[in-house]
């Protein structure tokens, strides 16, 4: 036991000594610098805005409201404080909740008005003998639009002096405009979402018009395998086409390239060949919807139809820890890195045959990185005449990411 | 007499491992068919991935040693790790599946939302990882030293050092296929020799395993004592041995009572009440409690409900586990009862872990055969140490790589295994004295203090938040890993004390959803905004299409 024995009071050591450096360096944190009385009375202010900014940043809500405007009281420096819209009080801190009444109608009217107004005592009638009311300051606070949206009423325990007024004026100048930065937040972020629904995946207008042109050539001399050709057309386009869900599992998008696969090799024949190796592990992945299905749709056009024989796609999923790697590889004439550099920095300027594939590529290369992150886009590896090489990473969980059902 | 096919079972196992955890895929899911190339995991082949994962060195040694030492009160520890999946079954399999987490991290960030629960939820897994990893680097330490002689360190270094270095390269990647085979193989090598050890029995006239005046030895045997202790002998006299110490018995001596050890047929064979106090009792509960509501809490197997397609699948999936698992669990009695004639000398040297691998060899006899089933069960062994180390391993470097040192490359992950893998290598050198199954069901009570709450409540209480899970987590599991630590690190206890740290989980497991209930109805306004649109999503079936 005797080893036990000291092999504890080794971790008992080691436990308390790690305790004391942890409370040395928050102590040694915690100090405030030594500093004059308009430093501190600077840092004081500072500190509570940012205290009362961040539930602010949020919007005006209610639950939000009671978080700022304790700290916003602190600011005033007003016995109460109260933030109204024009139908009722969001949060009060302080003396003066139950003049609720007065002072919505008194905010009523400065916002009506989009004027202050100051409240005095004969205006605030109460039957409570402890009531320590005896005056109001109203400030309307601008939303993002310029017009009132709510109004900052602060509570005075005296005739309102006209220090209150000044603060409690620039205070809800000041809340205004973190509602106003609140509005900037939301809308960016709104912005966003409409970037990943514009990103959302297009089939090529080339398939169509290729897989049309294939189906029309059988029409006549084997009508059979047209009609097949044209169901496994519409199952296509149906889960191309389809509206909801920006995810989709690793096993669907398969399916959806297959039958895009049947199509083309309606064109190509047996000069067509697919290798898949797929880890069954990682056909539950949620991957983002046809993001696959372009990355196949370049190899077929690459490794085949500029190269005369038999083209080979392989692609292959493999299950790593946590994330799911992806890669799409093509035997055929490879690109020109510094092209494919280029092509995929400037779409718009290059509107010829090859920019197809190049905005099919960057597309799901964008919108790897607005789901994942930017470590998760897509790798090229290729080089004249070597085939190209296309591989993704896929994280198997990511907050946000549901599969579409 | 060494036994010839020992060491070739041994490396041939670990090649073959190796080799289809490298190979498999390319072999098994080579295809040009879409068809086959997107068929998801039947529910058949994903849980006997899941019994290869999970049972461990614990199941496959530990349980018949305990059995042989201590008789018909530990049957809780086959019991419960089996009936484990019974409450994973009801309560978590499937909405778990359909909540999307790969991890359980990931799920406390689905259901809650916090960064901060996420970071602790993730300090928890390492640690369990851990303290799971332990004893099946002490398993391999020991059955390397029983059938090939070595020094205990040499097998488990040599286990971490392979398990890391595959695990590290990219082998053994939670493949469904490896860890079925590994279930399989595990199922063999101890069903086999279990069938020839019933006949041999037979044969040998049905010896009694209890007889009356306790078991004797039934051929001349030398025992090295390796613990210290103090032997009753036949005569009525003690006798204190030291390690080093060599006893030579002849055929018939009847085997010493050591102390500690039930070798009273009647202590062995009906549950321990003696005492005044229920200490026995309370220890029992606990036991059950800690296997019972463990088994969700340990990552290298949640992981594995992911594979499955739907919620659907998950529930079967689970069932199938509780038959597989549960058929398993009846042959480590075997062993453990036939011990009681074949190996006595086990209960004087205290190695009673080896039983399972001395056990065919010493039944048998010298023959081909017996060395050659001894060599099947020293493999099966071995695959149990590979399958859950590995499971283990990559589940906790996992962890490491994604939420400790950022979001995670190869090169991230490697690093992270080796981490991950050399910590309990070093642990494991200094716990030879614990019995392998008891270092497993403190995994199990940590466990089922931490995240059996945090599940069971996060899945089906809408009141649940962040701060009311942390706490519990932390009251609840804190307590149980101080009780891991104090059994691993601290001075010997005796009385209540030392029950209540040795089998901590009856306390612990009420203590940490009284603290998550408690805190979660006093911070009630934290409780997440979209708490109804998650609930939705784990409980609605998949067929809704909501």
């Amino acid at each position: 036991m005797g080893g036990n024995l000291s092999a504890s009071v080794a971790v008992l050591a080691l436990v308390s000594a790690l305790a004391a450096a942890v409370f040395a360096v928050v102590r040694l944190r915690g100090r405030r610098g030594i500093a004059t009385a308009t430093q501190r009375a600077t840092y004081d202010v500072l500190h509570t805005a940012g205290l009362a900014a961040e539930p602010l940043r949020a919007g005006l809500t209610r639950a939000g409201a009671a978080k700022a405007v304790r700290h916003l009281r602190t600011l005033v420096g007003a016995p109460g404080l109260a933030l109204v819209d024009r139908v009722e009080v969001l949060a009060v801190d302080g003396d003066g909740a139950h003049h609720a009444g007065q002072v919505v109608a008194a905010a009523r009217r400065a916002l009506a008005a989009h004027r202050s107004t100051v409240l005095r005592q004969s205006e605030l009638d109460c039957d409570r003998i402890d009531c320590a009311v005896r005056g109001a300051v109203v400030a309307p606070v601008t939303g993002p639009d310029g017009k009132p949206v709510a109004a900052l009423v602060a509570i005075a325990d005296d005739q309102p002096a006209p220090g209150l007024v000044q603060a409690t004026l620039e205070t809800a100048r000041w809340a205004g405009t973190q509602l106003a930065l609140a509005e900037l937040d939301s809308s960016r972020e709104r912005l966003a979402r409409a970037e990943v629904r514009a990103l959302r995946a297009q089939i090529s207008p080339h398939f169509i018009y290729n897989a049309l042109t294939a189906i029309a050539s059988f029409v006549r001399t084997d009508p059979e395998r047209a009609r097949d050709l044209i169901l496994e057309f519409a199952e296509f386009t149906r889960y191309s086409f389809r509206a909801h869900g920006e995810f989709t599992t690793l096993a669907e998008e398969l399916r959806s390239i297959d039958r895009y696969l049947t199509i083309e090799r309606a064109r190509f024949g047996d000069r067509l060949q697919v290798r898949l190796q797929i880890a069954p592990e990682v056909l539950p992945v949620s991957v983002p919807f046809l993001c696959l299905q372009p990355l196949v749709e370049n190899a077929v056009r690459h490794g085949l139809s500029r190269k005369p024989g038999v083209g080979m796609v392989s692609i292959e999923a493999r299950d790593a820890g946590a994330e799911c790697h992806i890669t799409v590889e093509d035997d055929g004439v490879g690109m020109d890195p510094a092209v494919l550099a280029a092509g995929i920095s400037d779409l718009a300027a290059d509107a010829g045959e090859d920019s197809g594939q190049h905005v099919g590529l960057s597309n799901v290369d964008e919108r790897l990185r607005s789901v994942f992150g930017d470590q998760f886009g897509l790798v090229v590896e290729t080089g004249l005449g070597a085939g190209t090489r296309v591989s993704m990473r896929v994280p198997k969980f990511h907050a946000g990411v549901r599969t579409g059902r | 007499m060494p036994n010839p096919y020992l060491v070739p079972a041994i490396v041939a196992v670990t090649l073959v491992t190796v080799a289809i955890g490298f190979y498999g895929l390319r072999l098994a899911r080579t295809t040009s068919d879409f068809l086959v190339a997107s068929r998801a995991v039947s529910p058949t082949w994903n849980a006997a991935a899941i019994g290869g994962e999970y049972l461990s060195a614990a199941s496959f040694l530990g349980i018949a040693g305990l059995i042989l030492k201590y008789g018909v009160d530990v049957l809780w520890y086959p019991v419960g790790f089996a009936a484990g999946y019974l409450a994973l079954l009801l309560f978590v399999a499937a909405p778990l599946r359909r909540s999307g987490a790969f991890t359980l991290p990931d799920f406390c960030e689905v259901r809650l939302g916090s960064r901060r629960l996420r970071t602790l939820a993730t300090a928890f897994v390492i640690f369990i990882g851990w303290l799971y990893l332990v004893p099946q680097l002490q398993g391999a330490g020991l059955t390397l030293a029983t059938v090939a002689g070595s020094p205990y360190p040499v097998g488990a270094l040599v286990v971490a050092a392979v398990v890391t270095a595959n695990v590290a390269l990219g082998g053994m990647r939670a493949i469904t296929f490896v860890q079925a085979f590994q279930y399989w193989l595990k199922l063999t090598a101890l069903a086999v020799p279990a069938i020839f050890l019933a006949l041999q029995w037979q044969a040998d006239a049905r010896p009694a395993v209890t007889p009356p005046d306790g078991p004797a030895f039934r051929t001349a045997t030398t025992v090295v004592v390796e613990h210290p202790a103090t032997l009753a002998l036949s005569d009525g006299q003690t006798r204190e041995v030291r390690p080093g110490d060599e006893l030579t018995f002849a055929a018939g001596d009847p085997v010493p009572a050591v102390s500690g050890v039930a070798t009273d047929a009647s202590d062995w064979l009906l549950p321990s009440t003696a005492g005044a106090d229920d200490r026995g009792l309370f220890a029992t509960y606990s036991l059950i409690l800690a296997t019972f509501l463990g088994t969700m809490g340990l990552p290298h197997v949640l992981v594995r409900f992911y594979t499955n397609p739907d919620g659907a699948a998950a529930r079967r999936t689970t069932l199938v586990v509780l038959a597989m698992v549960g058929a398993f669990y009846l042959l480590p009695t075997i062993y453990g009862v036939l011990g009681r004639i074949y190996t006595p000398q086990l209960l004087v040297t205290g190695q009673t872990d080896a039983v399972v691998v001395l056990l065919p060899g010493a039944a048998l006899g010298d023959g081909t055969t017996g060395r050659l089933l001894a060599a099947l069960v020293a493999a099966g062994a071995f695959a149990a140490f590979l399958s859950t180390s590995s499971g283990l391993l990559t589940s906790v470097a996992g962890v490491i790589s994604t939420d400790v040192l950022g979001r995670g490359s190869v090169r991230g992950f490697r690093l992270a295994t080796v981490i991950a893998g050399a910590v309990p290598a070093v642990l494991a050198l200094n716990v030879s004295g614990l019995n392998v199954s008891q270092v497993v069901g403190l995994a199990f009570a940590v466990a089922a203090s931490s995240f059996c709450p945090l599940l069971v409540l996060g899945i089906w209480w809408r009141g649940l938040t962040d701060l009311g899970a942390a706490a519990g987590v932390l009251v609840g599991g804190g307590a149980a890993v101080g009780a891991v630590l104090v059994t691993v690190l601290g001075p010997p206890l005796s009385g209540w004390p030392a029950t209540l740290i040795a089998q901590p989980a009856a306390w612990t497991v009420p203590l940490a959803f009284t603290v998550m209930v408690a805190v979660s109805m006093a911070t009630r306004r934290r409780a997440p905004a979209d708490v109804g649109a998650t609930m939705l999503r784990l409980h609605a079936p998949e067929a809704l299409r909501l």
